[in-house]
């Protein structure tokens, strides 16, 4: 199968921009509102929001963090799960927090995020941001609230997406598994999550 | 780069750059993890690892213990006093029994050099030797060159002095293989009767005035006179040792440089360091200690992750 282009650059751009619109009805000024983006995929789409937001909302203290699961992944041992770095430098606690992560699968990622979250604080209210829902594809009860585009897929396929920061352009594309070489996968070696 | 090329811990030796330095990129996100409130993480949460001290040890056995608590392991401790070895059970047949009670992974001290590369060709378990004799202390010296790093960014060309009981230490040994490993030039500096004869064939600089050793390093590594592993008299007094290998502030204010003062502890205060040199801002000892944990939580995450078990 040719890989298939999902979202393309103009597309894309607009689905931030409609996904920031859609924050800022709910969560209005973002007073008491945090965006944490996951490691490692999911920080991309997350600065994206953030800088949309403090555009359209002429602000620039919007809290944003970036969070690893890696440490509470529940298929440790069934492959080497690297690191990256947590950086939150706010307590989330009584604040309404918007995870951000770049494509929703299995919600095995979202699970170990919702746990990792927990060491930073009681949150008042969670809630998932995805550019990509694969709807058909979930293995645990885990729902987007706020999402770019909902695919339906099979598990042979995966779900690329690029950014503009490591890419060149902001494209999303559906493959077939075995088309990505192995060096793609290896500098996105989680892009399926 | 995703794994370790061993499946156990026994020396620097065996380890190469790469594993290295994946090995404190994996201690960079647990240093974030045990500053945060919730020190904790899951990851560990089915390993049981048993901590076999066959020898006296406080900075080791807490830091090992409380890396395997943060990660979630079960723990269970051992020392040798009070335990059967003193009726005379040998070394393998005690590991067996431990680990016949479904022990993952060992972390083991032992004052006979080898004993942890003995172990790995008797048993199933993995490794990881927290000190053997005067052999080696791998732990020890990747935290020590991740505070090197810490401290100056990268560890390639940082000239590092280790200063003292270099024969008898443990530390030397594993501390020169890893900052080679990482492309810094070391220096031994101490009295000619505690520097092995073919030290230099290590590839290492060889310096008997404490003044000259100073005034060429970045860092200096001071090491404890080992008085237990020490079976003649090496040199006339401890007062002689301090007066010509004592590092004090004077010395330090009399160089043209600012440089950092690293000890693995235990300090014998007012002999190799005075206290006005180990608590001043120049010194990293805490900061060691610190790194420690993160190290040590790396070593066991990454070993006890591994697929091929």
């Amino acid at each position: 199968m040719k890989p298939k282009l999902i979202l393309e650059k103009k597309a894309f751009e607009l689905t931030i921009t409609r996904l920031c619109y859609q924050l800022i009805e709910i969560h209005n000024d973002f007073s008491r509102s945090v965006i944490i983006g996951l490691q490692p995929r999911g920080v991309f789409l997350a600065r994206r929001i953030h800088a949309g937001l403090s555009g359209i909302l002429k602000k620039q203290e919007l809290k944003l963090g970036s969070l690893d699961v890696t440490f509470h992944r529940d298929d440790f041992r069934k492959k080497e799960l690297i690191p990256n770095a947590t950086e939150i430098n706010f307590i989330i606690e009584d604040k309404n927090v918007i995870l951000v992560d770049d494509v929703l699968f299995t919600g095995r990622t979202i699970r170990a995020g919702l746990d990792a979250m927990l060491a930073f604080g009681r949150p008042n209210d969670v809630e998932l941001l995805v550019l990509i829902d694969r709807r058909l594809s979930r293995n645990l009860p885990i729902q987007a609230k706020y999402i770019g585009k909902t695919i339906d897929s099979v598990a042979s396929e995966k779900v690329k997406v690029e950014w503009r920061e490591t890419d060149g352009e902001d494209r999303v594309w559906l493959v077939e598994q075995e088309t990505i070489n192995s060096q793609d996968v290896k500098k996105s070696d989680r892009l399926n999550e | 780069m995703t794994k370790l090329k061993t499946k156990h811990l026994l020396g620097i030796k065996d380890l190469d750059k790469e594993d290295i330095q994946l090995i404190f990129s994996t201690a960079d996100t647990f240093k974030e993890v045990i500053n945060r409130p919730i020190k904790k993480v899951p990851s560990l949460r089915d390993t049981t690892i048993a901590n076999l001290f066959f020898e006296n040890s406080t900075r080791t056995k807490i830091s090992f213990e409380l890396a395997e608590k943060r990660l979630s392991a079960d723990v269970v401790n051992f020392s040798a006093s009070g335990s059967s070895v003193k009726k005379g059970e040998t070394l393998v047949d005690t590991v067996n029994n431990i680990l016949a009670m479904k022990v993952d992974l060992l972390v083991m001290r032992h004052p006979n050099p080898g004993a942890a590369e003995f172990l790995s060709r008797h048993i199933q378990a993995k490794i990881i030797n927290a000190g053997d004799g005067a052999h080696e202390h791998p732990t020890q010296a990747l935290l020590d060159a991740f505070s090197i790093r810490e401290k100056y960014g990268e560890v390639k060309n940082k000239k590092v002095v280790l200063i003292g009981d270099i024969m008898h230490s443990r530390v030397a040994l594993s501390n020169i293989f890893c900052l080679q490993k990482l492309g810094a030039e070391v220096m031994v500096c101490g009295p000619t009767t505690l520097l092995p004869k073919y030290i230099s064939s290590l590839g290492v600089k060889v310096e008997y005035n404490l003044k000259k050793a100073l005034e060429w390093c970045d860092v200096a590594n001071m090491l404890r006179i080992q008085l237990e592993r020490q079976d003649i008299r090496y040199f006339p007094t401890l007062r002689e040792y301090t007066m010509l290998y004592g590092v004090n502030r004077q010395l330090l204010d009399s160089l043209d440089k600012e440089i950092t003062i690293m000890h693995p502890g235990p300090i014998n205060r007012g002999v190799e360091i005075t206290s006005d040199v180990a608590d001043s801002k120049q010194s990293i000892i805490l900061n060691q200690v610190e790194n420690g944990v993160a190290i040590r939580m790396a070593i066991l995450y990454l070993l006890a992750g591994r697929t091929d078990q």
